[in-house]
Parts: C-alpha cells; structure tokens; sequence
C-alpha cells in the first residue's frame, strides 16, 4: 500500500526511466573501476549495464532513502549502509545466487560484520583509509625538507596551511571523515558521539578553513595530477591514481600518500542491493561477476583500493599488494580505526558543523 | 456564464494549481515535518489507509519548528543576503555589457539585424552545462586566461580566478546576457527615430538626446530584462558550485547542501519556502510594471 499520494507525486519524478528486464544499473563511486570490467560484464552475462557515478556518501543517502532510486546495485560506505540498512533501504542477499561468495576474505569480512552484521545485506568492494596527499617537491619547496606530510599538522596547522594556501589544498566533502581526523588531531576519539566533543572539530577547521581552496570528494584527482593544487585530504586509492597519472604525464608533479601518523579512518564500501531494485537477479549477477578473482584484481589494480577478496591477493601487481598505503602491515594496521554511524539527532549537529565549516560563517 | 466561458478562464487556473500550488502545498508540508532515518527521511507521512484518525494525527505532528531553527541559524541569513548582493551586482554588470550591445544591434543596418540576433541566440544551441565547465578551462590556474596574460608577460605568477566570487559574477553575466539584451533590443529597435530628431532640432546634443529620450524609452525592456537575470541568479545553482569556492555563500547552494549532503529534506524545505517568498516581492513588482506598460501601450 503506497504511504501517500504526495511521495508518490514527489518520489515518481526521481526516476531516471523505465527499467528492463535486461538492464543492470549500477551507481558507484567515481573513478572507482577499470572500465574494460564494464564491457565484459555485458559480453558475459548479456545484460545491458547502465553505469553512473557519485562522490559522496550523502547523495547516495539521498537518493536511497528517497525511494525508487532505479538502481540494482549502490555501493555506500560501511556506516552509511548501517544507517540505511535500519531504514530499510536494502534486501538481503541470496547467497545461492552469489557462487563467488568463497573468494571472499574473512578477515574483512569480520570487520564489515560490524556495520552489517552476519554480512547479510552486502560485500565489500573495496577498502581503503582517508589520509594525506602531497606533491612533494612543492611542499618541500615551501615549509622545507622536514615538512611533515604524514602527519595531521600538514593540513590542521594554521602555520602551515597559511604557507600552503598559494599552491593549493584540497578537502574532502566528507564531514562523516573529516570531523573525526579532525578530533584525531585534538586526541579526542575520532568516533565520538557527544556533540560537545563534536563541536570541539569546529575550531580546528576554522583556523584552516581559509586557506582551503575547495572542499570536494572528487576533482582533487585531477587537480592533484595537473599540479594545480599541492594538498588533498582525501582517499588513498584517489590519490594514488593521482600519483600514476602524473607519472605518465610526465609533468614533473610527484605524488605521495600517507595515512596520518596519529591515526587514520579505515572505511569500507560495500555493494549492496536497493529494496526497490528493479532487477535484483540482474544485480546478483553483478555482485557475482565482480568476486570473480580475476575481476576483483582488476578493479584493484586499476584503482589502487584493497579489496575484501583473498582468491584475488594472488593476481595482484606488485605495487598494490605489495605497498603498505594500500594493504597495511601489521604496524600501518595499530594506526587505523573505523567510526560508527551517528544517531539522528548527532547527525544534525554534524552537518550543521560541517555546513558552517565550508560557507565560513 | 457558460461553458466554453467558463473553460477558458478555468484553464489558467488549473495551470497554476497543477504547476505551482500543487508543488508548493508538497514543499510546504515536507517543511513542517522532521527529520527521520528512514524511507522517505521526513516523519510523519500521511498514511490514508487510517482515515480521519489518521489524517488527525498527522497534522497534530507537524510544526513550524523548522522556521524557527532557520531564524535562529545566522548561516542562512547571511546565504539570503550574500545571494541577493550577488544576484544585484550581476544583473547590474549584465546590463552595463548587455545595454551596449542591444543598442548596438538596434543602431546597426537593418539587413544585419537577423544575423546579429542569431548571433546572441547560438550559444543556446550547446548546453548550459557544457558552457559553464567550458569557463573553467578558461579560468583555471592552467587555462586559457592565465596562459595567455603569462604569455603577454602582463602577469608573473597565475590569477587564482577559478573557485572565487569573481568567476562566479563571469560566469552569472556570460549565461544571461541573451535574456539581457534581447528584451532591451525589442524596445530600442520599436523606438521611434524622429523623436531623436525632434530632440537634436530643438538643440540637445547628441548624449543629452541619448539621456533624455533613448534611455527613458527603453526602461521596459531594461526593467524587463534585469528582472529576467536577477530572478535566476538568485536561486543560481550549478554555476557557484562549478565555478565558485568554498566561500561563496549562496542560497542555492545552501538548499542543496540541506537537501543531499544535510540530508535534511524539512529544512531544505522550509529554506526553499522562504527563498519563494522573497522571490515573490520582485515577480510581483515586475507583473505591475507589465500591465502598466501594456495599459501606457493601450
């Protein structure tokens, strides 16, 4: 029984178009897979795939808790889907579907129980922590040899930001990610909940606010690359497909990532499918496609994230699996923690904070 | 009355109901929930199946809490006010470039006049989005702008124009200007040319005739045409988010944030709500200049 007539009217529009039984369409984060995997999921399953993209946990929110999204397959972020989960956003996966489900590593696994518990609803695509990107030589070139670009100083420090802000620095739009590195920072617990801790984030940012070119969960790649900024707070894989595309531009920019020394956000993103999917046999066909060990390693190797897949560790290159930014040795590992979805009413607190972060008021 | 009478009357109003109330009364009433964790992210929704009981209960939950915590709130004051100064300085700057050209246009041989208007209506052939990015390949530190004043050695180190106010007030002036001139063309090109003899005769020189017959005569399509900027800008949305940084601080923007980033859609609501009612003072003002020139026209 539809709820009421004004969501309907509010909700139909939303609708990109009508869906057929042959179509797959899936939302994913951008510059988040090899484009070849696309073409072959199409060869091999003859389902017409309609592939769009997003930068922010937020918008997908929106959309999912709108309703009627049209999509089979969303991938959020570990607390966001804990939140959407409770709010009924998804169904459960039909495991006899899922063949590839094996591949799967227990370790993640164990770790993504926590937002979906008993791994119900979704699988992990990929994993990854939120830390600091630099263009070396430039940042060198301002604060000096000893500036230090694996730590929270870098970006939290007005001194330093003050110096930075010519050559350009980059936030994400994140403030689920933001305000906990930000209460790292203070050496508070990132995962804090009370709004008073909360609002302590406030005048951190306040005090760099103004000399952050942007904050944006997405152009930093680019920007990065092009040389037109020099710091990014941002996700590992991002920036070192930035790092990789300076390289073969050959433009003189060099790019490196590290998860700040005095802590970094571990997050997990996770594919799971819309209650309302239109073609949820569709969207299982996906899911199983990408736990293909070959497939997984090579969205990985292309984007430079870790994935939840052991079966796929073997086909790695080695840049990947065998560099601690992406899969961290057991030290890297002590550094990182992982946050929990704020209840509704934090959550208020939260965006309100992070809008006057951004607007500088 | 009879029927057909009645149809014809009828059919603008159903017009404005189905296009403008039905909408508002939706908005409206979204602005009065709260926010929830759930499909949809507002409570409470209106469940028919309960009848009476249940419409009752539904309207003893809704609130003008929204309205208050918005009046409480400087941050969407500040964004009313920063998008009204932004939307006033561009349609003034768009009618300082736009006034020239229409009166170029109006002033230039009739055989050209086609063409000349072909001209301001080509860009439309691309998509406003495309246009809009298209700026930012220009303005950008590594753009087209920066690298050809480097390249005249007018400048040593980048203009940072991108991602600042400025690239947003380019970006307002270059997308309006056709609704700038082409109302402000239509009344110079209707203006009647022996009046301006009439003004040279009588001995005014040629700026004092501009001043004293061209200008008043074309306040119609000025008035018309600032209106035809300013409403959009103020609402103006896609350009501050392309184009602008973090600290321009518009409404647009603001209602967007609230709506997919806050996640908050009872106060994105009641934001829009608010940015309708100040819309409605200058629409209403422009409606009576309207009839008044089409009564000084009668």
């Amino acid at each position: 029984m539809a709820k009421s007539v004004l969501l309907w009217a509010a909700t139909a529009g939303m609708l990109a178009g009508v869906a057929t039984a042959d179509e797959v369409r899936v939302y994913n984060w951008s510059d988040y897979i090899d484009e070849d995997l696309l073409a072959q999921f199409e060869e091999e399953t003859g389902y017409d795939l309609i592939y769009d993209v997003f930068d922010s946990n937020e918008l997908l929110e929106t959309r999912m808790l709108a309703g009627r999204s049209g999509y089979d397959v969303v991938v959020p972020t570990g607390t966001f889907l804990q939140r959407q989960i409770e709010a009924g956003a998804f169904q459960q996966l039909d495991m006899s579907l899922l063949s590839n489900a094996e591949n799967l590593w227990d370790v993640i696994e164990a770790r993504t129980a926590q937002y979906d518990p008993g791994n119900a609803y979704s699988i992990n695509y990929m994993w990854g922590t939120t830390g600091i990107g630099v263009n070396v030589p430039r940042v060198r070139e301002i604060l000096g040899d000893d500036a230090p670009i694996d730590s929270l100083e870098l970006v939290f420090n007005p001194d330093n930001m003050a110096q930075l802000a010519e050559c350009g620095v980059y936030f994400l739009d994140a403030p689920a990610e933001m305000i906990p590195a930000a209460l790292t920072y203070l050496g508070e617990d990132p995962d804090s909940h009370d709004p008073d801790v909360i609002e302590m984030a406030a005048p951190v940012f306040a005090g760099v606010r103004d000399y952050v070119q942007n904050f944006h969960s997405s152009e930093y790649i680019n920007a990065l690359a092009n040389g037109d900024i020099c710091v990014a707070f941002g996700w590992s894989g991002d920036i070192l497909q930035a790092r990789d595309r300076a390289a073969e531009a050959d433009n003189g920019v060099e790019i490196a990532y590290h998860a700040p020394v005095e802590g970094a956000l571990m997050w997990f993103d996770q594919m799971a499918i819309p209650v309302d999917a239109p073609n949820p046999e569709g969207a299982h066909a996906f899911l199983n496609f990408i736990m293909e060990a070959e497939n997984m390693a090579a969205a990985s190797n292309y984007v430079y994230y870790a994935n939840g897949n052991l079966a796929s560790q073997p086909l790695l290159n080695e840049d990947v699996i065998g560099d601690t930014a992406i899969y961290p040795d057991e030290a890297t590992l002590e550094n990182l923690y992982t946050t929990t979805p704020y209840p509704a009413r934090v959550q208020r607190v939260v965006t309100r904070l992070w809008t006057r972060v951004k607007s500088g008021t | 009355m009879n029927f057909a009478r009645r149809t014809l009357i009828g059919i603008p109003y159903i017009w404005l109901l189905l296009l403008f109330l039905v909408p508002f009364g939706i908005i409206f009433k979204i602005s009065l929930s709260d926010y929830a964790v759930s499909i949809p992210p507002y409570t409470p929704t209106l469940d028919l199946a309960q009848g009476w009981a249940g419409l009752r209960d539904f309207l003893s939950q809704l609130d003008f809490e929204n309205y208050i915590w918005l009046s409480e709130d400087d941050l969407y004051w500040k964004a009313y006010l920063s998008s009204v100064k932004i939307a006033c300085i561009s349609t003034l700057l768009t009618l300082l470039v736009g006034f020239p050209v229409a009166y170029g246009m109006a002033k230039s041989a009739p055989e050209w006049r086609p063409m000349l208007m072909m001209l301001i209506i080509l860009p439309f052939w691309t998509s406003f989005l495309i246009r809009v990015y298209a700026w930012i390949g220009i303005l950008s530190n590594e753009g087209f702008l920066n690298q050809f004043l480097l390249w005249t050695g007018v400048i040593s180190d980048p203009l940072q124009i991108m991602n600042t106010s400025t690239a947003v007030y380019i970006g307002i002036v270059y997308t309006y200007l056709p609704f700038m001139i082409l109302p402000i063309y239509a009344t110079l090109e209707r203006l009647d040319g022996s009046l301006l003899e009439a003004a040279i005769d009588l001995g005014c020189s040629r700026t004092k005739a501009f001043w004293l017959v061209t200008v008043p005569l074309s306040r119609a399509g000025v008035i018309a045409g600032c209106f035809l900027v300013f409403i959009p800008a103020l609402g103006e949305i896609v350009i501050p988010s392309l184009l602008g940084g973090s600290g321009t601080l518009m409404i647009g923007k603001v209602l967007w944030e609230e709506f997919f980033s806050n996640r908050d859609w009872p106060v994105a609501s009641a934001v829009a709500i608010i940015l309708l009612l100040l819309l409605v003072v200058p629409i209403m003002l422009f409606q009576r200049n309207q009839e008044k020139a089409q009564e000084a026209e009668g």
